[in-house]
């Protein structure tokens, strides 16, 4: 016997009348298991309020975050990546750098953007991880060297918020060399005494660690967020040993002196209007020491 | 005993028939030289036709030859004097990377560069090559020094990575790499950056940011081993041939994708097969360089250095 009976027989809902709940609008946040509304992670900067994790989100949840009303100008859009080295491994580089685009709407694993953060001017070059890792090959170095050089034109301070896996293997030495140029970059921009505050989120390693991350004049990071040049995985294998709890995360790598302080994303844009109110203005005075050095 | 790989076996087999013959003629007192002539100069032909012919990943292996010259031994070779120095003043002297003071025909210049071992101990003395954030802190150290006093700067590159341990991470590998590629940028002296063996990653890069960057012809450079590379894309390291070729990491084609300024001839065979000739092939090499870098403008010469590594990388708009 059944163990329940239909009762209304022929029971049929046309596609208009079905219900669905549209997918995003509730997740779970993956610490805690709680679910989470889309509105409320908006309104709580995408940060767990059950347990404070922060969520990982791309360059247009951090632009909201950060800039004044959700104003900016976005810098050099339209760079997209060449294929160099034809470049095949389970599929051809260059379709799967087509279906990314279409998949995320964006045009490679970064965006920059000029605006304001408290009324003051601020240009932001963010990754996105969702774009084949986050990886960083000659679309990334690129417009970090040239929203670098537009910083250094207009006097503007500059925020880089890393999320990346490291370089990307489909653009070999071509990515390599970005942090070579990136580096470059930043050694004029130091010059030019113009402020670079780098901002490491859950993941930033490898290839971008060991460049534009780490050469901030501040260095500051999510909480919990993992920070590392070799992955933990590689590490693992090389010392055949269990890595100590807590390992490689934004608190220890503090701990360790490479980072200036760890910023909850909800106290972070005031954090970062204060300090740039502090060292305006920028670019323009010599430094003390030389003045006085002249004069005498 | 002698090493030799799968692809050169033809050649083997030619010698060991050179070698037959010989014997032949030294038991029988027979004059065999016109076999034995014949015999060479086929040998000659087969091994013009297999080194010139190689594939990436026959000169990979070719870069690790466990007989491959190493840093030290090219100082030995070519410096009339060298004074090693050691630590980097915060935590310790890391020994997969050295440096000091030398000079070449009565040139003065710092040498920096990545050291292997030659027998298990050295091996791991050395750490494989592979150095800590300290091996990169004692180069910029030596570097500024170089800067203080005016001195051009030469690296010798040849690691398989930065070594990814657990103390390298705690004391900053990636800031200590990243460091170093900022501060060559703008270095005030003229820098030389040689790929004498393995170029891999930012471990090579970390000290490879240089006026004219060159590659030994059979070294390698790229953004991973062929073998991780492999690890990554194809779950296995069985497809390692395959990476190598992708990677296009071959002095010919990173010359071909202007990623570095200029190849150095190896001796046949690879560097192993004569280093005091591959040795003296890259002094002569050097000291043209110092000289027509030594005549440049330092300023200008920076300029140059740091557009040349912002023009690198392919983008469409």
């Amino acid at each position: 016997m059944a163990w329940f009976k239909r009762e209304d027989k022929g029971i049929i809902t046309t596609t208009q009348e079905k219900k669905e709940a549209p997918d995003g609008i509730w997740n779970k946040c993956p610490n805690c298991k709680k679910p989470l509304h889309y509105s409320e992670q908006v309104e709580n900067q995408y940060v767990c309020h059950y347990c404070g994790f922060h969520l990982r989100i791309g360059s247009k949840e951090y632009f909201s975050v950060l800039f004044d009303d959700n104003q900016f100008t976005e810098l050099f859009a339209d760079l997209h990546s060449g294929d160099p080295l034809h470049f095949t491994d389970t599929k051809k580089y260059s379709d799967r750098l087509t279906e990314t685009k279409t998949k995320t709407g964006l045009t490679d694993a970064i965006r920059a953007g000029v605006g304001k953060i408290n009324g003051q001017d601020i240009v932001i070059a963010c990754m996105d991880f969702n774009f084949i890792g986050g990886s960083m090959g000659s679309v990334v170095g690129e417009k970090i060297a040239r929203s670098i050089d537009y910083s250094i034109k207009h006097k503007v301070p500059f925020l880089m918020i890393s999320k990346s896996g490291g370089a990307r293997m489909m653009e070999a030495a071509f990515s390599l060399m970005q942090m070579a140029k990136t580096s470059a970059k930043l050694a004029l921009l130091a010059q030019a005494r113009i402020p670079y505050i780098s901002l490491l989120t859950d993941p930033t390693t490898g290839g971008v660690t060991a460049s534009y991350a780490m050469l901030g004049d501040i260095n500051i990071a999510e909480p919990g967020a993992l920070i590392g040049f070799a992955g933990p995985r590689v590490i693992k294998e090389t010392i055949k040993k269990d890595l100590p709890k807590g390992f490689q995360t934004a608190e220890f790598v503090q701990e360790h002196g490479f980072l200036d302080f760890i910023v909850d994303r909800r106290e972070m844009k005031e954090k970062l209007a204060s300090f740039l109110k502090m060292l305006a203005p920028y670019g323009v005075q010599e430094p003390v020491a030389e003045k006085e050095a002249d004069n005498s | 005993m002698k090493i030799t790989f799968d692809f050169e076996k033809p050649l083997a087999e030619i010698e060991g028939q050179i070698e037959k013959v010989k014997q032949v003629e030294e038991k029988n007192k027979l004059d065999m030289s016109a076999t034995i002539a014949e015999l060479e100069a086929k040998l000659h032909e087969a091994q013009k036709e297999i080194y010139q012919n190689l594939t990436g990943w026959q000169k990979v292996q070719i870069s690790r030859h466990p007989e491959r010259p190493y840093t030290l031994q090219y100082l030995e070779l070519m410096c009339d004097d060298f004074i090693e120095l050691h630590g980097d003043r915060t935590v310790g002297d890391d020994k997969a990377i050295i440096g000091g003071w030398g000079t070449m025909n009565g040139q003065t210049a710092m040498f920096i560069g990545h050291q292997k071992g030659r027998n298990t101990k050295e091996r791991q003395y050395r750490n494989f090559g592979m150095a800590n954030p300290e091996g990169y802190r004692k180069a910029l150290r030596l570097m500024k020094m170089a800067e203080k006093f005016n001195k051009p700067i030469i690296t010798l590159i040849d690691t398989p990575g930065a070594y990814p341990g657990l103390e390298a991470e705690e004391r900053g590998q990636g800031e200590a790499i990243a460091r170093n590629l900022l501060e060559m940028a703008v270095l005030k002296v003229p820098i030389i950056c040689v790929i004498i063996g393995e170029g891999a990653s930012g471990g090579a890069l970390g000290i490879g940011i240089g006026d004219k960057v060159m590659m030994l012809d059979n070294s390698w450079y790229s953004v991973i081993s062929p073998e991780n590379c492999s690890t990554i894309l194809f779950k296995t390291w069985e497809q390692k041939e395959r990476a190598a070729e992708m990677l296009k990491l071959t002095s010919t084609e990173m010359l071909k994708n202007k990623l570095i300024d200029g190849v150095i001839k190896e001796p046949l065979g690879g560097a192993h097969q004569d280093p005091v000739a591959m040795a003296a092939t890259l002094k002569k090499q050097l000291l043209k360089d110092l000289k027509a870098l030594s005549e440049r403008n330092i300023d200008e010469l920076v300029t140059e250095r740091i557009d040349k590594f912002c023009s690198m990388g392919v983008v469409e708009e």
